[in-house]
């Protein structure tokens, strides 16, 4: 028999949350140490970006709060002119390093959130319809990815966000440049997703309580969302973790290169863009610190990603 | 000295929620020559025996105490090394299913030659010329020249006559056969049951087999242990421990053993552990929606159905191939009749079953179902308010990620018969009926054992209350005293609802106990179609007596 795990505080929790908490998946956690700490530095650099207008020292958007007399301010030290000190340094403007990370962060998450959210609605609904219809409807759409994954993810994000640009009106360009970054990374990123959840539904479709809502008489878009859906999701988790990293790295990427987010609404990427060209002059931070947030952002998700695969299907590793 | 000594042997799995003991304080002797039958039902720790044996236990189990020895030599203790040198060359091991245990890339003979070169001190040629030797010895046909061929050139039974031939060709002293001939049909596995007899015979070699088919552990053993949960429950020579069983689990599993030789009225449950379930068929029949009709006519008409399968495809259909699955079947099914359909592995059966369920379009032939045409036919909705199926496999039947009362409630609610409330009361009272608690229906599937599960399948076939049932082979993934149980229920849902069913499988005795009529297929065409008791007692077709011939004749097993 199962003996629950009760402590005193979690015997005031809600029935559902208790048993969520007390489920292997959590249990298996518990004895990773890696994965926790990868959940751990993930966790607090998603809650900072998340609150960053809180806990900012300073609001780099705010041009009131710029002072190019603040410019190059080494780290922790006081700056020769106006003798304001900046944690993490400042950067040209005069800007607080520590704050534009904390912001620019906001902009890799949001992107890197939306670009696998969009490529894991369309990789799913493709998969799905692709493995249950079978025949050409497969082909046409497996095809499609084959030809796809034959070009670098990067570049067909780059030939999207490039014909967006051309094809959009300038006075646009900037407000939708974000949008259009989410855009080209996800439809560069579906396939996986549409590769694995085909896979997938080719076993499940062939199992007896797919034939039994068949039997009944049940609609194939029922029988696909309700039944078949459900049970091809655990895969898609852990490819949308090792996704994120990756979205997060492609936006930084193409930030750097100049096509992604606008100086006005700097990136982690951006930053970084900004920084190398001073990074030979002396002003080290202004590119070490965010290439270090990146690095802690992909790698804490790259390790959480590949700590689910292994929890959640131990045949892959 | 036994060849094989197995004292107080307990094998431990810990597990989050505590240590698991899989194996407890068993003790098993083999003799050279002998087959050692371990029966029992899934999760009585028979493979972990055999694995414990071969050092192939899988983490984080582990031997907690016991010894394992080798005509006196403890083997239980050994490292890595040395067991890997003893695995192979001293104990060998034929598994379950042969379409894995070859290589599907190396031939034949390339296996053979490097187990026998891995074990023994020969040449390449002397290893070659060995086996085609041991080729011979399992009955490969011209095997100078089908060694040279790819596991996937062989049939199923050929492969595992391989398997065997590699097992044997490093001269181990003990074999443990894990299931040998549970992936094989009937007539394959008597040959390669046989062969197991002969060659342990010939070669003193000490066999363990291990099995939950009490036929294969009739027909084949010489001394059997009986496992429950972990302990060796019973020991004792086959005839000792079939015919005067003295634990009283081995008698409740034996008397829930299929009779191959008479019908019996109902399968006595002789409950053990607890397990005991009440199905209650009296409260589900006065519920039961009464239909009136013509008891002459048959409900069901299918004649010459067809089905083709398309082989190789081509853009030109004249270019096209297809295999016939199906081939021109024709059957009737009075009202209240069970009618059974029995045959081999691809003899089309399920694919018949599949068609009259409306989940395969046919190729040709009718299907009339209470005087109405549904083949092919655009709206099936009103045939299929009044069919419903049994499957196999209770743990692929139901979707793991609904809750029990959304899956028995689902064919009810699409058909628009029952809503709100009223299919709440109907799926508590369901599952009351078959033997489980209301509160079943707040749980997932995963929580249930898989005779719950079958119950839980049942439940659901019958939320819509049905004319017409079909069972696709509803009980051969199920152990036997489960198996007894649900056709116990099968039984009392013809007799006190007049429930009509086709009901399908590979299994003779169960076939005999169920059916009124039965059809016999082979290759996609039924060869005899004749009343139960006639067909069992006086086949017409030399197929049909075949087959017979390879059912396990249970000699010796206690007459319940």
């Amino acid at each position: 028999m199962l003996t629950r795990f009760c402590s005193k505080w979690s015997c005031l929790l809600p029935e559902r949350i208790r048993t969520a908490l007390d489920s292997d998946f959590m249990w298996r956690l518990s004895r990773s140490p890696v994965a926790i700490v990868s959940f751990v530095v993930f966790a607090l650099l998603v809650l900072s970006a998340v609150f960053a207008p809180w806990i900012a020292p300073f609001n780099p958007y705010d041009p009131a709060s710029l002072d190019l007399m603040n410019g190059f301010t080494p780290p922790a030290t006081a700056n020769d002119f106006t003798g304001q000190r900046f944690l993490l340094g400042s950067d040209d403007q005069g800007r607080d390093v520590l704050s534009t990370i904390l912001y620019g962060m906001r902009i890799s998450l949001f992107v890197g959130f939306s670009a696998v959210l969009f490529a894991m609605v369309l990789g799913i609904s493709l998969g799905l319809i692709a493995g249950y219809l079978g025949g050409w409807v497969d082909t046409v759409i497996m095809r499609i990815a084959d030809v796809q994954l034959t070009f670098p993810s990067i570049l067909v994000a780059m030939l999207i966000f490039g014909i967006a640009k051309g094809v959009m009106p300038a006075e646009y360009r900037d407000q939708m440049a974000i949008w259009v970054l989410i855009i080209s990374i996800g439809l560069s990123d579906w396939v996986q997703f549409a590769r694995v959840v085909r896979g997938a539904t080719l076993v499940e479709k062939g199992r007896e309580y797919v034939m039994a809502a068949q039997l009944i008489g049940q609609p194939t878009p029922i029988i696909m969302w309700r039944h078949i859906l459900p049970n091809v999701l655990s895969p898609v988790l852990v490819i949308a973790t090792i996704s994120l990293a990756l979205a997060i790295i492609a936006e930084a990427t193409l930030s750097f290169l100049g096509v992604g987010a606008p100086p006005t609404q700097p990136s982690l990427g951006t930053l970084i863009r900004i920084g190398q060209s001073f990074m030979f002059s002396g002003e080290w931070w202004i590119l070490l610190f965010p290439a270090c947030t990146l690095l802690a952002l992909a790698f804490s998700v790259n390790l959480l990603g590949d700590w689910l695969r292994d929890t959640l299907n131990p045949k892959l590793r | 000295m036994a060849l094989l000594d197995i004292e107080n042997l307990t094998v431990k799995f810990p597990t989050r929620t505590g240590v698991f003991v899989a194996v407890d304080q068993a003790n098993l002797s083999i003799e050279p020559g002998q087959i050692h039958g371990l029966v029992g039902e899934s999760g009585a720790g028979k493979s972990t025996i055999g694995a414990a044996i071969m050092g192939l236990l899988e983490k984080p189990g582990y031997i907690s105490g016991g010894t394992i020895s080798l005509k006196g030599k403890s083997i239980s203790g050994l490292d890595k090394a040395s067991l890997q040198a003893l695995r192979g060359k001293q104990i060998s091991m034929i598994f379950q299913d042969p379409l894995t245990s070859l290589n599907p890339l190396l031939t034949v003979g390339d296996q053979l030659v490097e187990t026998i070169q891995a074990h023994l001190d020969l040449t390449s040629g002397q290893a070659q010329q060995r086996a085609i030797e041991y080729l011979e010895l399992v009955r490969i046909p011209e095997p100078e020249v089908r060694i040279d061929q790819f596991p996937h050139q062989f049939s199923g039974g050929m492969r595992q006559r391989i398997v065997i031939a590699l097992a044997l060709c490093s001269e181990p002293d003990v074999i443990i056969a894990d299931e040998p001939t549970t992936a094989l049909d009937v007539s394959i596995q008597a040959q390669i049951l046989s062969l197991i007899k002969e060659l342990a015979r010939d070669k003193q070699v000490g066999v363990i087999l291990i099995t939950h088919d009490m036929g294969v552990i009739a027909d084949t053993t010489d001394v059997v242990s009986v496992m429950y949960q972990g302990k060796v429950v019973e020991t004792g020579t086959t005839a000792q421990v079939l015919g005067e069983p003295n634990h009283a689990y081995t008698q409740s599993l034996i008397s829930a053993v299929p009779r191959p030789d008479e019908k019996m009225h109902r399968f006595p449950l002789v409950s053990y552990g607890g397990r005991s379930h009440e199905f209650n068929i009296e409260s589900l029949a006065t519920s039961w929606k009464k239909v009136d009709i013509d008891p002459e006519k048959p409900l069901f008409e299918v004649s010459n159905l067809t089905k083709r399968f398309l082989k190789k495809s081509a853009l030109l259909p004249s270019k096209q191939t297809f295999s016939t699955a199906v081939d021109g079947v024709s059957f009737n099914i009075q009202q209240g009749e069970v009618f059974g359909i029995v045959g081999e592995s691809g003899s089309g059966k399920s694919t018949l079953a599949r068609m009259i369920a409306g989940l395969y379009p046919t190729d040709g032939g009718h299907i009339v179902f209470d005087g109405q045409d549904i083949t092919n036919a655009k709206d099936l909705s009103d045939y299929r308010r009044q069919i419903q199926m049994i499957f196999q496999d209770p743990y692929s039947s139901l979707n793991p990620r609904m809750r029990i009362d959304a899956i028995i409630g689902e064919p009810a609610k699409h058909h628009k018969l029952l809503s709100g409330k009223a299919l709440q009361h109907r799926v508590d009272e369901l599952l009351e009926q078959v033997g489980l608690s209301a509160a079943a229906g707040k749980k997932y599937p995963h929580e249930f054992s898989g005779g719950q599960r079958q119950r839980i399948s049942i439940a659901r076939a019958l939320a819509t209350q049905p004319r017409f049932l079909i069972c696709d082979e509803p009980t051969s993934a199920l152990d036997v005293s489960i198996q007894a149980q649900i056709l116990n229920i099968l039984k009392d849902l013809q007799e006190h609802l007049n429930l009509t069913m086709l009901f399908i499988s590979h299994d003779l005795p169960v076939i005999r106990q169920m059916c009124d009529r039965v059809g016999v297929m082979q290759n996609g065409i039924m060869v005899e179609q004749r009343e139960t008791e006639a067909l069992f007692t006086n086949p017409q077709r030399a197929y049909t007596q075949e087959l017979l011939s390879f059912m396990p004749t249970l000699r010796g097993i206690k007459s319940a």
